[in-house]
């Protein structure tokens, strides 16, 4: 599942996806799916909330600082958020 | 460090909470665990609830968990869950059926933010209405078929489970499927009325080791609230938050407003506080000296030495609580049996807390022996119940 999302392009946080800042990281919720997902760090956050002034989600995580060692960590959370619909294609279809 | 413990050391705004906007109940439930059954005068105006709801949407708490008693009887039900939905705080409320017509149906089906809950604690009539009573059981399917009609898309189906219907998982999950539900199947607890029928009602060993077997093999398609986290001792952990969020990542407001660490614990040892303090609800959740009590590590008792400690936790603070059983202790239900030594060395002169609060219409007699003619008057406001030695 994960492994075959394409993480190209402009993505952006779903518009009904809302996020609460916490120590651990934040909090994301989907009210239309009413799906909770935790973004496990401050990092990660910074990505998610910059993701569509970034070409796409790689540029996004090194503009946020994350370094190449770690890159593979965040595609793989950002893979789960675009399963999940947390995150979207910027342009085109409004996926789900 | 890992999330479960950051979410131990307690969170700036609850995860969610369970709200329960009445006491009043049109159906007198064996194991309530809210004691619900008339209003209570004291419980917040329309007014008030809808200020709470404006603090839930400033903290950023995403959505509650509304219940009762039956929310659905307050006057001003629908004009709170709209409000709620116009500040985009997304509502799951828990209901009996009982008053979800045709028209509450298409309502709901028309909401967004909006998500139902329908109790039943038996696949069969007979098993659901010896515990919820006779005809609570047809009430609740035929709210379920109502909101079928409706077009209302996946609600939920909330089963606790119990001695009586732990060997109905399969049946209840057919019920689900037959309406497009979810079904949702939590602990039965020791709380509120449930405290008098829990030695008979609560899953023994065996059931409890085949609902986790169940659970493990069901997954993330049935959900628990995270309520069996103490199964999780028995090996693989159960999905979900494995941990005791009380007072860390979530509470309960009580129809008058108190603050209490978890929908469970309706007791004056676990009251933060209420909505009506000029620090409200957020003041509250921040600075309650309960609540950073219960933030602070702990230390895990009498359970540190044992090697399935991080799975489980120790298990639930309120069933030890209700069942007379140290805190820092095991669940009475441990995986590991160890509950179950407690609760037999327990003296016949044991003392166990009863619930604080209680709006029962009639309380009956927890055993026919029980019964005596002073015991409403030892039950008014007494602190402490003595167990039933006999």
């Amino acid at each position: 599942m994960s492994a075959e999302v394409e993480l190209d392009g402009r993505w952006r946080l779903h518009p009904q996806v809302a996020l609460r800042p916490e120590r651990f990281g934040a909090l994301a919720y989907h009210f239309g799916t009413r799906r909770l997902s935790f973004l496990k760090s401050r990092r990660l956050l910074e990505v998610v909330r910059t993701l569509d002034s970034a070409p796409d989600p790689i540029a996004a995580c090194r503009a946020a600082g994350v370094g190449e060692e770690e890159l593979p960590g965040y595609r793989r959370a950002l893979a789960t958020l675009a399963d999940t619909g947390m995150i979207v294609p910027a342009e085109g279809e409004a996926a789900a | 460090m890992r999330l479960v413990e950051e979410f131990e050391l307690g969170l700036d705004a609850p995860i969610c909470i369970t709200w329960e906007l009445t006491y009043a109940c049109n159906l007198a439930c064996v194991h309530c665990l809210s004691s619900s059954g008339r209003r209570d005068p004291r419980e917040l105006t329309t007014a008030e609830a809808k200020g709470v709801i404006e603090e839930l949407e400033r903290m950023q708490i995403f959505y509650v968990n509304i219940g009762g008693g039956e929310p659905t009887v307050r006057k001003d039900f629908w004009e709170l869950l709209d409000h709620a939905a116009e500040h985009h705080v997304g509502v799951k409320f828990s209901t009996n059926g009982s008053r979800i017509d045709a028209a509450a149906a298409a309502r709901l089906a028309a909401s967004d933010y909006v998500d139902v809950q329908v109790s039943i604690d038996g696949a069969t009539a007979a098993v659901n209405d010896a515990v919820r009573g006779p005809g609570s059981f047809d009430t609740a399917i035929g709210a379920l078929e109502r909101l079928a009609a409706a077009g209302f898309e996946k609600p939920k189906i909330s089963v606790v489970v119990t001695r009586q219907n732990a060997g109905q998982l399969d049946d209840f999950k057919a019920i689900a499927d037959r309406f497009g539900a979810q079904l949702r199947i939590t602990r039965l607890r020791p709380s509120g009325r449930g405290a008098d029928v829990w030695d008979e009602l609560h899953p023994t060993p065996d059931q409890q080791r085949s609902l986790y077997m169940w659970l493990l093999e069901h997954g993330e398609e049935v959900l628990t609230g995270d309520s069996f986290f103490h199964l999780s001792a028995y090996g693989e952990a159960l999905p979900g938050l494995n941990l005791c969020g009380a007072g860390r990542v979530v509470c309960l407001i009580d129809p008058v407003g108190d603050v209490y660490a978890c929908p469970f614990a309706i007791h004056d040892e676990f009251l933060a506080g209420n909505v009506r303090e000029p620090r409200g609800f957020e003041g509250v959740w921040r600075d309650s000296d309960l609540f950073t009590e219960l933030r602070r590590p702990q230390s895990g008792g009498a359970c540190a030495s044992c090697g399935h400690y991080d799975a489980c936790r120790g298990g639930c603070m309120a069933a030890k609580f209700f069942t007379g059983l140290p805190l820092d202790g095991p669940d009475p239900e441990c995986a590991l049996g160890h509950g179950e030594g407690l609760l037999a060395a327990r003296g016949a002169d044991r003392a166990i807390p009863a619930p604080a609060v209680d709006h029962s219409r009639v309380r009956p007699p927890a055993r026919v022996c029980d019964e005596n003619p002073l015991a409403e008057y030892l039950a008014a406001g007494a602190p402490v119940r003595s167990g039933a030695g006999a």
